[in-house]
């Protein structure tokens, strides 16, 4: 049917101009990271470097850099232990809030909501204190429980969100048939919100990967150093090499790329698949 | 002990309490201390870091916050910056989204490219947009150049206080527009899809469908992702912080980069404690007036 | 709904005694109480330091500096943590209710702040009289406050005047001309006007520190001051500072400064310094050495580094130095000291002098130094003898604020020079207080 072919094709043409606009700026960023420092600054910009080299991804990966590496494997970390637990809390906190009724719901939502809304450099000192008693600076673990507060507040309310827009119809089913309330929950609603589960789960491991200001205070050795903490580190006071800068953000995309291409699949689930009828 | 328990409330609230137990105790058990403390200080004169003696002031941080011009200056243009930069994340945002839908080949390639601005950190990103606007040898000039489209290199971030606060509001969206696409892609899948086929039996285009059916069901998820980017966007510093540093003449800066100058840099924390509640009062109540509307307009819908 | 009663009121309950607990505990730190206060210690134990990344000394550099103390020192072990400039600030802020460092590197404009608020210890009197004739005259300034001495300076660094000998030469500029910025400006004048080069000068003028960096310096140049002598007013809105604002202005208009000075920074102007795109340039020292290196630069070996130029006073130096602490919260004061003064020693700075001069005045008559940096040991001999400080003030990085947005806005056209001073000396005399 020609209508069908035609959106096909504008569909696709779309995508690849979407692709284009976004993938513009990133594709000077690989640019910048392969060619001399004196090519960046030429004016005009030729649009064939006088050299390539790959020196500065070596140099970050191997020997010299050995912080960036350290620094890649404390992110995934503590990223990946955050988003576990605070998708874990979110959940059971977001059915709470979603299902059931009890007095202060609607406080309680706006209570974890404002912890969202105070910015970070207000708490700091304090927080920085309370980590020092309890021994959590310069550790991975500190990092989670402090990124945990961050991002539970958030899972909390895109799930109970989420949660909300699903038909009660399908957990009554399914415990008219002998499910518990949790039962239900994890048989029956999850798998349908596996969308949602997924945009939050991919949002919170962004944050905690892109997070600044809490891990520049609170880390001070490769124990802890997460990715920012290191790019950061490449500025001098003064001299900056951006070709480095761009190397390392390259590489430091990387993985969030990677769990992306894994997971996006799960992102279009859900009652398409006909669960409901009428 | 067991009749305080038994005379709760019903076994739903019971276990309502049970389930957001975890959530409290992460959340509040890490912030409830530094939020109260900076409370307290903010209606005391502290500046330093240490405990102390320190004189009660009452709400007099409060009302020298809100009769310092400085402070609206920034407020205004961290309005400025959410508003826009919200309202074009969430245009182009739903476009994407509906592409990220859509029947694609290489369709997982596709949704991988658009993640990449957000996977990218963001000190990453601030020093990028620096360096491609820069105006002795940045890369926009000289393509736009070639492209006859000006005639020499321009300065982007430091003539025009107005134009830099505008390529701050680029960076951001370049960067969130693909989160944002997300949530709504995530959205857009709890829509059933025998409510398209019906309308298509009905005989009703594309575009029909998606005022009438698509973005009424969507309500709800725009309604988070308003809120939550609201909130981000008055939070927004690190970007600023890499790009502009608030600069030039004051042009670019937002009202959370003002807290941390005078809560850090000056180290008048008492007047930075007060900047950040007055911050969440503000936000709260935006919060509150976008959930009023939308929960309205999504009751007419159904 | 009966049974919801008691327990929504006992939930109110408890969640207002949570919630007071809470007050009451935040409420300890500000109505009293005493903090962790330092201890001198029996001079042994373990320290620990905090450094910047990529300082003028590179980390390797200072692990070998506190590897030859710790065997000079048997008893005292240092454990160093690097960071990136930006965060030094703050993260001394934030770790002094902890107690988390025993010794902090700081930057020439805060021991004001640090030391009202009592961050770092006073240590005048473990500063021996000889290095008050053996050190240079522009280091000794960088840690002091209100005459008592509050650290050791430790790397030292001023802004000189980089220019570009090939285009001079083309231009007919006898490079000695540039002792003055009268020369400066006729020497710019001749390239401009053989169109070697469309801007021939080049500042670092961003909305940032390194703006008041080339305003002092300028200040110095005019004879001009922030403070009146009594420090208790302004006066950088009068006489030499008015006229430095109002030299910066001219060179715009004159068409002889990049106006894309308005947006960068030290590195910017390094970065178009060394691809030929400008003649003149102030930038600190570590500008040579990326100017002579050919992996990076356009001009290697053109690049010649002088004293600061002199206006119708002095030309001093804007003092960009950093200076060595004892945190007053450290255990350990006795021995931080010795580790500070071990790091600071002549024989120590001597045998790194590659990455950064050193603060003692015998040192650049040491052949060893002159040949690690030969293209700027002269200027700096001469320069680093007298240094011109920002204000030492409690609440400086308020009044540098303050200053960079009017400085900014004269710059940008939006005021007249003595407006945006006035309006400057108007916001920050509260600030004096």
């Amino acid at each position: 049917m020609t209508p069908r072919r035609g959106y096909r094709i504008f569909v696709q043409v779309a995508a690849a101009v979407a692709s284009a606009v976004i993938l513009a700026p990133f594709g000077w960023l690989l640019y910048a990271s392969v060619v001399a420092q004196t090519d960046l600054l030429e004016r005009p910009l030729r649009w064939w470097p006088s050299s390539l080299s790959l020196g500065r991804y070596a140099g970050i990966l191997s020997g010299s850099e050995q912080l960036f590496r350290d620094a890649l494997i404390n992110s995934v970390v503590v990223a990946t232990g955050t988003v576990a637990v605070s998708l874990l809390i979110g959940v059971l906190g977001g059915y709470a809030l979603a299902r059931l009724r009890f007095p202060f719901r609607r406080s309680t939502l706006f209570a974890f909501l404002i912890t969202y809304m105070l910015p970070p450099i207000s708490l700091i000192i304090p927080l920085y204190l309370l980590m020092s008693r309890f021994g959590l600076l310069d550790t991975k673990a500190g990092l989670v429980i402090v990124y945990c507060s961050l991002v539970t507040p958030f899972t909390l309310w895109t799930m109970s969100n989420f949660f909300g827009t699903l038909p009660v119809e399908l957990e009554e089913a399914a415990r008219v048939d002998g499910c518990s309330r949790l039962g239900a929950l994890f048989r029956v609603i999850l798998p349908l919100s596996r969308p949602g589960v997924v945009a939050t789960g991919l949002f919170g491991f962004l944050l905690c990967w892109d997070e600044f200001l809490y891990a520049l205070i609170f880390t001070s050795t490769s124990d802890a150093k997460t990715i920012p903490v290191a790019i950061a580190e490449f500025t001098g006071r003064n001299a900056v090499d951006f070709g480095l800068i761009a190397a390392a953000g390259v590489l430091a995309a990387v993985p969030p790329l990677l769990i992306t291409m894994f997971f996006q699949r799960y992102l279009l689930d859900g009652l398409s698949s006909g669960a409901v009828k009428g | 002990m067991n009749k305080l328990w038994r005379g709760a409330a019903t076994p739903s609230a019971r276990l309502a309490y049970l389930l957001l137990l975890p959530a409290a105790l992460v959340v509040f058990g890490v912030v409830l201390y530094p939020a109260g403390r900076a409370l307290v200080i903010s209606l005391y004169d502290v500046d330093s870091p240490f405990p102390g003696a320190y004189p009660w002031v009452g709400l007099r941080n409060y009302t020298a916050v809100l009769s310092d011009p400085r402070v609206w200056t920034a407020a205004g243009h961290t309005l400025y910056f959410t508003m826009t930069s919200t309202a074009a994340e969430l245009v182009l945002g739903c476009g994407l989204a509906l592409l990220l839908a859509a029947p694609l080949r290489f369709r997982w390639l596709f949704r991988s490219i658009v993640i990449l601005p957000w996977a990218l950190p963001t000190i990453v990103n601030g020093a990028m947009w620096r360096l491609i606007l820069n105006a002795e040898y940045g890369v926009l000039n000289s393509v736009l150049t070639r492209l006859h489209l000006i005639d020499s290199y321009r300065s982007w971030l430091g003539t025009d206080p107005f134009l830099a606060l505008n390529m701050v509001v680029l960076a951001d969206v370049w960067k969130n527009t693909s989160l944002v696409a997300f949530f709504l892609l995530a959205g857009l899948s709890t829509i059933p899809r025998e409510l398209y086929e019906a309308a298509r039996v009905d005989g009703a285009g594309a575009l029909l469908a998606f005022r009438r059916i698509t973005l009424p069901l969507l309500v709800p998820t725009i309604a988070i992702v308003l809120v939550l980017r609201t909130i981000e966007a008055f939070k927004v510093f690190d970007i600023v912080y890499a790009m502009t540093g608030g600069g030039p003449a004051n042009g670019t800066q937002t009202i959370t980069f003002f807290t941390y100058l005078q809560a850090f840099s000056s180290q008048r924390f008492s007047v930075g404690a007060a900047l950040a509640y007055l911050t969440v009062f503000t936000v709260l109540g935006l919060a509150i007036v976008y959930l009023r509307l939308l929960r309205q307009g999504e009751l007419r819908a159904r | 709904m009966s049974d919801l009663q008691p327990f929504s009121r006992r939930r109110l309950l408890q969640w207002s005694a949570g919630v007071a607990g809470a007050g009451l505990l935040a409420a300890c730190d500000v109505g009293g109480g005493t903090s962790d206060s330092g201890k001198q210690g029996a001079g042994q134990g373990k320290i620990t330091a905090l450094f910047m990344q990529q300082a003028a000394y590179s980390e390797d550099d200072v692990r070998k500096m506190t590897a030859a103390f710790q065997q000079a020192h048997p008893g005292i072990t240092v454990e160093p943590t690097f960071v990136a400039y930006d965060a030094l600030h703050d993260k001394i802020v934030a770790a002094a209710p902890a107690g988390t460092y025993d010794v902090v590197l700081i930057d020439v404009i805060w021991p004001a702040e640090f030391s009202s608020k009592k961050l770092i210890t006073e240590v005048s009197a473990d500063v021996p009289d000889s290095w008050q004739t053996g050190m240079l005259g522009g280091a000794l300034s960088t840690a002091k406050f209100q005459d008592k001495f509050y650290g050791i300076p430790w790397i030292l660094d001023t802004k000189y005047l980089f220019s570009n000998t090939d285009l001079l030469a083309r231009a007919g500029v006898d490079p000695a001309t540039l002792a003055t910025w009268d020369g400066v400006l006729a020497a710019a004048r001749a390239i401009k006007a053989k169109k070697l080069v469309a801007y021939p000068l080049l500042w670092s003028w961003k909305q940032a520190e390194a703006l008041v960096c080339d305003y002092t310096q300028l200040v110095g140049a005019f004879g001009g001051t922030f403070l009146s002598s009594d420090g208790k007013s302004i006066a950088f809105n009068t006489g030499g500072g008015l006229a430095a604002l109002e030299f910066m202005k001219k060179t715009l208009d004159d068409k002889l400064t990049n106006p894309n000075s308005l947006e960068s920074l030290e590195d910017d102007v390094r970065k178009t310094f060394v691809s030929g795109g400008a003649a003149l340039a102030l930038n600190w020292t570590y500008m040579q050495a990326s100017a002579d290196d050919a992996s990076q630069s356009k001009v290697a070996g053109q690049v010649a580094a002088s004293p600061t130029p002199s206006g119708t006073a002095g030309g001093p130096g804007v003092n960009g130095s950093m200076a060595l602490c004892v945190t007053s919260t450290s255990r350990n004061q006795q021995a931080s000291w010795s580790y500070i003064s071990y790091l600071t020693s002549a024989d120590v700075q001597n045998a790194y002098a590659k990455n950064s001069l050193p603060c003692w005045t015998a040192s650049y008559d040491d052949p060893k130094v002159v040949a690690a940096n030969p293209k700027v040991v002269p200027a700096a001999k001469q320069e680093l003898a007298k240094l011109i400080e920002r204000p030492q003030v409690k609440r400086y990085n308020e009044i540098s604020q303050v200053l960079q947005v009017e400085l900014q806005n004269a710059l940008l056209g939006k005021k007249t020079p003595k407006k945006a001073l006035d309006d400057a000396a108007a916001q920050a005399t509260p600030l004096l207080a």
